[in-house]
């Protein structure tokens, strides 16, 4: 459990989720990742404050 | 003889000559009167932190509030409903914002790209120190200093579609006749783009002088020892020495350039039709034309945790690009 919640591979998860999510919400081809996007963010978001509270 | 540093370096209070005991300082005569040190020091920072709470965190809570609300602020007498995430809901499958977020983006991702090209560009002239630098570093950073205000009337005026300098000149070199810049629905948000560019470039250039001035000689010196060309010298030198600099001026650009307002109103007003309608002006419309302020609430902070999330992955490169 300890070995998973290791800080740098969650943190580098919770930046490419929002990411995904700001490419998602300002691309111009799909209004359903707009309408998605934004929950990806705040996903990625509040998971970065989160885990970078994790020890390393 | 042992020379050692002088007292005021290594910290200690030197009394003047002809003074009298040196009073107390502040903390020190509390701290006499019987006050913890933990006491004392939310004394000096509760103030602040009052401060703080007052203006920045119970408007924040009170936005995220409202946003599940259909609270109308021209209306205060009315009873606000609870209508949870409908709002959301709304904004996230509203075309019209979709549009303005995609203006945004253009505008946000193309003056930052020029901003950094031509402010490391005039970095990299301006650390040559020629003859008359002084002069050209002061003329070049003016736009920086001016109001946005006034730069959107100033070049509201030069792209006049009869009298405006701007479009009589482009006319002169294309021999068009009818070239508008801010007129156009394809050309108005590269007009945006423009005058940003021109305001803001020197600001960029001012960060990375500050980058190339802090990078010491002697590296230049081995380089040269080394036979390192300058294309050599400048990909293996300078740019990594001046990058977190340059990281951290497009952090402030990109933040600034998202919820850029005052500019753009000036420049076009987000027209022609809504091509130039960037989310901030969206935001204002629905907030103060149209009142709906628990819908605009519900949008400002959609545009709040995107920010916030950027700048937060955004730090945290800059950090890792500084420790390199």
């Amino acid at each position: 459990m300890r070995r998973l919640l290791r800080r740098g591979p969650l943190e580098n998860l919770a930046a490419l989720l929002i990411g995904l999510g700001v490419v998602m919400l300002m691309q111009p081809y799909s209004l359903w990742l707009y309408g998605w996007s934004f929950a990806v963010i705040l996903t990625g978001t509040i998971m970065f404050v989160l885990v970078s509270h994790f020890p390393d | 003889m042992r020379i050692g540093p002088p007292a005021a370096r290594v910290g200690r209070q030197v009394p003047l000559a002809g003074a009298g005991p040196a009073r107390p300082a502040l903390a020190g005569r509390l701290r006499a009167r019987g006050l913890s040190d933990p006491l004392l020091a939310w004394l000096f920072i509760g103030p602040t932190i009052l401060l703080l709470l007052a203006i920045n965190i119970f408007p924040l809570l009170w936005t995220i509030w409202l946003s599940f609300t259909n609270y109308r602020a021209n209306r205060p007498n009315e009873t606000v409903e609870w209508v949870g995430l409908r709002n959301y809901q709304r904004i996230l499958t509203s075309e019209d914002i979709w549009h303005t977020l995609q203006v945004t983006a253009h505008f946000v991702c193309w003056s930052i790209f020029f901003q950094v090209v031509i402010g490391l560009g005039l970095a990299l002239l301006i650390n040559r120190q020629f003859k008359g630098s002084g002069f050209w570093t002061t003329l070049i950073l003016l736009p920086m200093m001016l109001s946005p205000a006034v730069v959107g009337t100033f070049w509201t005026y030069l792209f006049q579609p009869q009298a405006g300098i701007f479009n009589y000149i482009v006319n002169f070199f294309i021999g068009a006749g009818d070239f508008t810049m801010i007129g156009d629905v394809r050309l108005a948000p590269w007009a945006i783009v423009l005058v940003d560019t021109w305001m803001w470039a020197p600001y960029v250039m001012l960060i990375c002088l500050a980058g190339l001035r802090s990078i010491p000689d002697y590296i230049y010196e081995a380089a040269e020892v080394d036979r390192a060309g300058p294309v050599r010298t400048f990909f293996s030198i300078t740019l990594p020495m001046v990058l977190p600099f340059l990281m951290l001026a497009v952090l402030f650009r990109a933040i600034e350039n998202f919820k850029m307002f005052d500019l753009v109103v000036e420049l076009t007003s987000g027209g022609p039709g809504s091509t130039t309608e960037v989310a901030s002006i969206n935001l204002k419309r629905e907030a103060f034309e149209k009142w709906r302020t628990g819908f605009s609430s519900a949008f400002a902070i959609i545009l709040f945790v995107t920010v916030f999330g950027a700048a937060n992955i955004y730090v945290k490169l800059l950090n890792r690009v500084k420790a390199r």
